[in-house]
């Protein structure tokens, strides 16, 4: 059965036909031409689709296509104003990937956890439940970042890049 | 030839492709035809490990709308003589599960799918046999190993010189089904436009897949155009021709439509290949100063019923360590699975992960610090070709990386370093990996006034190749990299080998130099002038033994209440050549080493015995290393430069990273809790029982 959705994707309106059974992600890829979310698994497993959904990280391919109607999707090509967004330097600065693609997912997963821990959204390891304000230390970028696999293994450079931005925003001393 | 002028070569240069890769906009092999109408396939695979298809009702599947084509082994186009692996949908035999019995057509993804499902198909079959032990009755000895190495080795009397040895071990060790699992899954576009074929295909390099596809579908290298600039990750398993590839060009040609072909993460793990299982006995003799007398490394692997491969898993015994007496076999059971394929160091890294292991379990039957063991048994010249080195520092390795982790001092008793709840310990493991050229061209052609086009149908699966190369041209033309324009990864480009190997850097490189030599001295017409180089293996080859060379580090901490083991630090110290990019070789040995660390803790893939498929089958069960799994990671290397083996100097740094990691792992476990753990993964469990 196939629906009529509107999504504003990366600051755009578009309009699509879907299939009942299409994953946001392959509205992207497959009727939107959009590609910088990317499909690792379709299982929510590998973390390479991760758009923010109305300013969430979610993993695309877990999304049904019709229920993000009238939605807000930005992927890593969304982050970018003007010129590249600064996890886009940074990661390219650090070599935070090899093949690239898990990148846009990372970015966009990265720049969800940026937010979440402006908001003092707390992870599995994080200390102080309840303080003010949460240290995105390497070891909660580590626990925040761990749904977002890189077979090429570059975990080691995408902390630094994280990590720099995080001391840009003041969520880092 | 020219020589490098080290303006580029050497220096940090980011990935030029890095700015459309961190946005997304750099298209793999999939993200091609966006607005061609393109339609889908989504395969059918078999439920059953060995038989027959004795009907297929495709029936429901063509009446479901949207429906363009089922494509089955009674009417799919018949294929060239193509190997037997690569006969897919040509007949009714079925030979592992998960075997493609037909491909379904359709105008969009989720119909395609959709129909797949009501496909039905019955067979006649039989008991998978898919469990490999050492006392199979069935094991045979290949002819030869992949890339051409002698299925066994014998110099001396072994079985006298380890019965005489005063201090001996005898151990086996044994590695699981691995799977590549590059997170871009294998695809193909495929259209055919008139007589040509035209594909966008995620591999490691175009040339590789030419004789197969032109045999498959009766065409001329011409008649074929395949292009892949760029590949999410291979780590071998996109080195070869698979079916899906064939299926995509039977399903382009059947419709007449642009199709896409994606593979499912789980069909990953049947249709692109897999790393053999192992069972490696090692047994080592020595002296009670820790020379070592007499060395046996035999492996018994698998393979499967429709392809020979057969996995040169102790060839790096043959040249570690010097010894007089010195044996190593490999034993073959053909098993109903999906034919194995090359993953990342075939060979080196199961059979090194053993060795390693075992010269560990020697040092401590002689209390002789590890590191000091092997500085003791270093050979002057290839024990076994016995031939020179051209430039081996392993022990200078050991010796930098024994100072970089702070290793003096180490208490050799397992199991007495507490922190809280953890048990901790260091471990060491050397690691080897051989420098090869492949033959390649490359052409450039130079243009006043504008960049140097420079060809060659090189591949970049996230190396930082096509970085490299622009540097290396750069270098060779004198220029600044600007005014290089690096055209790879296209069938209609000079012919170059694949990215495999670790041979991208000593093969293509040296092409590029030779082409830029012919420039030399020329004039440039104002019409442009274009020439080509070449290159390939030559006496170095039989001459001299070129190996890389590095020493693995490694901490280990272990929960004593839950059995969690994790990897706080690592340090790598590699002797691998000229380094032509710092930062991408950096991420090259990185990457490697935290696979092997992956390797020691989380990676295999269970066979089920008695349905005969791969159980887990998918990255919520096959688990690879995640951010958290991750510690320090200190990555260094010595500046080594081998212009005997090639005129760049250079090694190949894409494998070695992960050769001796998962054995740095393993024994630093031992040491932290006195468990010798010899079947991978180590996984929590494995200190309880």
């Amino acid at each position: 059965m196939d629906r009529e959705i509107t999504l504003e994707v990366d600051g755009a309106g578009r309009a699509s036909t879907v299939d009942t059974r299409t994953s946001l992600l392959d509205a992207l890829r497959e009727r939107l031409g959009v590609t910088s979310a990317k499909k690792g698994c379709d299982h929510g497993q590998c973390g390479a689709c991760t758009v923010l959904l109305d300013g969430r990280r979610v993993n695309s391919c877990l999304v049904l296509a019709v229920t993000a109607d009238g939605a807000q999707v930005t992927t890593s090509d969304g982050l970018a104003g003007e010129g590249p967004h600064r996890l886009h330097e940074t990661f390219v600065d650090h070599d935070a990937y090899q093949c690239g693609y898990c990148t846009p997912g990372q970015i966009a997963s990265a720049a969800g956890v940026l937010a979440e821990v402006a908001q003092g959204w707390p992870s599995a390891v994080t200390e102080d439940l309840v303080a003010e304000r949460t240290e995105l230390t390497d070891a909660e970028i580590r626990e925040r970042m761990s749904g977002n696999l890189c077979r090429c293994a570059a975990y080691a450079n995408i902390v630094p890049a994280i990590a720099e931005v995080a001391v840009e925003q003041g969520v880092r001393a | 030839m020219t020589a490098t002028t080290e303006r580029a070569v050497g220096s940090d240069v980011r990935r030029l492709e890095g700015p459309d890769k961190v946005r997304g906009r750099a298209p793999y092999a999939y993200e091609h035809e966006l607005g061609a109408q393109a339609v889908f396939v989504a395969l059918v695979q078999s439920t059953v490990a060995r038989g027959r298809i004795t009907a297929i009702d495709s029936a429901a599947a063509t009446a479901v709308p949207g429906v363009l084509a089922v494509l089955t082994h009674e009417d799919a186009p018949r294929l060239g003589d193509v190997v037997e692996e690569l006969r897919v949908l040509q007949g009714p035999q079925v030979q592992y599960v998960g075997e493609p019995v037909a491909a379904v057509v359709a105008e969009t993804s989720e119909v395609a799918r959709d129909a797949a499902a009501r496909v039905q198909v019955t067979y006649e079959s039989g008991a998978p046999d898919v469990v490999l032990t050492a006392d199979r009755t069935d094991l045979y000895a290949p002819e030869q190993l992949m890339a051409g190495f002698e299925t066994d080795s014998v110099i001396g009397d072994v079985d006298t010189a380890l019965a005489a040895a005063p201090v001996s071990v005898d151990v086996t060790y044994t590695t699981p089904v691995q799977h590549n699992n590059p997170i871009e899954m294998h695809a193909t576009v495929a259209r055919w436009d008139g007589d040509v074929l035209r594909m966008w295909d995620a591999n490691q390099g175009p040339h590789n897949l030419v004789p197969v596809i032109t045999e498959a579908f009766g065409i001329t290298a011409d008649q074929l155009h395949i292009t892949s600039p760029h590949v999410g990750g291979a780590f071998g398993s996109k080195a070869f021709t698979h079916v899906h590839q064939l299926i995509a060009g039977m399903a382009a040609k059947v419709t007449g439509r642009t199709v896409k072909v994606e593979l499912t993460r789980q069909q990953m793990f049947t249709l692109v290949g897999h790393r053999t299982p192992t069972i490696q006995r090692l047994r080592l003799g020595a002296q009670p100063d820790g020379t070592l007398t007499a060395i046996s490394h035999e492996v018994v692997e698998h393979t499967s019923q429709n392809a020979e491969f057969a996995e040169q898993t102790a060839t790096a015994t043959r040249l570690m360590y010097a010894a007089p007496a010195r044996r190593t076999t490999h034993r073959l059971a053909r098993l109903d699975v999906p034919p194995p394929t090359i993953m990342r160091a075939p060979g080196e890294t199961p059979g090194m992960y053993a060795l390693e292991s075992a010269v560990d379990e020697l040092a401590v039957e002689l209390g002789i610090d590890p590191v000091e063991l092997r500085l003791r048994n270093e050979p002057a010249r290839d024990p076994e070709r016995d031939v020179p080195w051209s430039t081996r520092n392993l022990v200078a390795c050991l010796t930098e990386g024994a100072q970089r982790f702070g290793w003096a001092g180490r208490d050799p008793r397992p199991g007495v370093r507490e922190d809280g709840r953890w048990l901790v310990g260091t471990g060491v493991a050397a690691a080897t990996y051989p420098t090869r050229r492949r033959p390649s061209e490359a052409r450039i052609q130079a243009v006043p006034g504008q960049p140097y086009v420079v060809s060659i149908d090189a591949s970049d699966i996230g190396t930082g190749a096509r970085t490299a190369l622009t540097q290396i041209a750069a270098d060779a033309l004198r220029v600044p990299l600007d005014q290089v324009d690096l055209r790879i990864a296209d069938s209609r480009l000079p012919k170059a080998s694949g990215a495999g190997g670790s041979t991208g850097i000593t093969s293509w490189g040296p092409a590029i130099l030779a082409a830029a030599d012919e420039l030399r001295d020329r004039e440039v017409p104002p019409g442009g002038l274009t020439v080509t180089g070449s290159s390939g293996p030559g006496e170095e080859a039989e001459q001299l033994s070129s190996h890389a060379f590095g020493a693995h580090f490694a901490e280990v901490r272990v929960d004593r209440d839950s059995g969690e083991v994790r990897v706080p630090r690592m340090t790598g110290v590699f002797a691998a050549g000229r380094i032509i990019n710092p930062v991408t070789a950096r991420s090259q040995f990185l990457g490697g080493m935290t696979m092997g660390l992956s390797m020691a803790l989380h990676e295999q893939t269970v066979l089920d015995a008695g349905r005969g498929h791969f159980a887990n089958h998918d990255l919520a069960e096959y688990h690879v290393a995640a951010h958290a799994d991750v510690g320090a990671m200190d990555i260094h290397w010595l500046d080594e430069v081998d212009e005997a083996h090639n005129p760049l100097g250079a090694k190949g740094i894409g494998e070695i990273g992960i050769v001796g990691a998962a054995a740095a792992i393993g024994n630093a476990y031992w040491h932290a809790t006195g468990r010798r753990v010899r079947d991978l993964p180590i996984t929590p469990d494995r200190y309880f029982g």
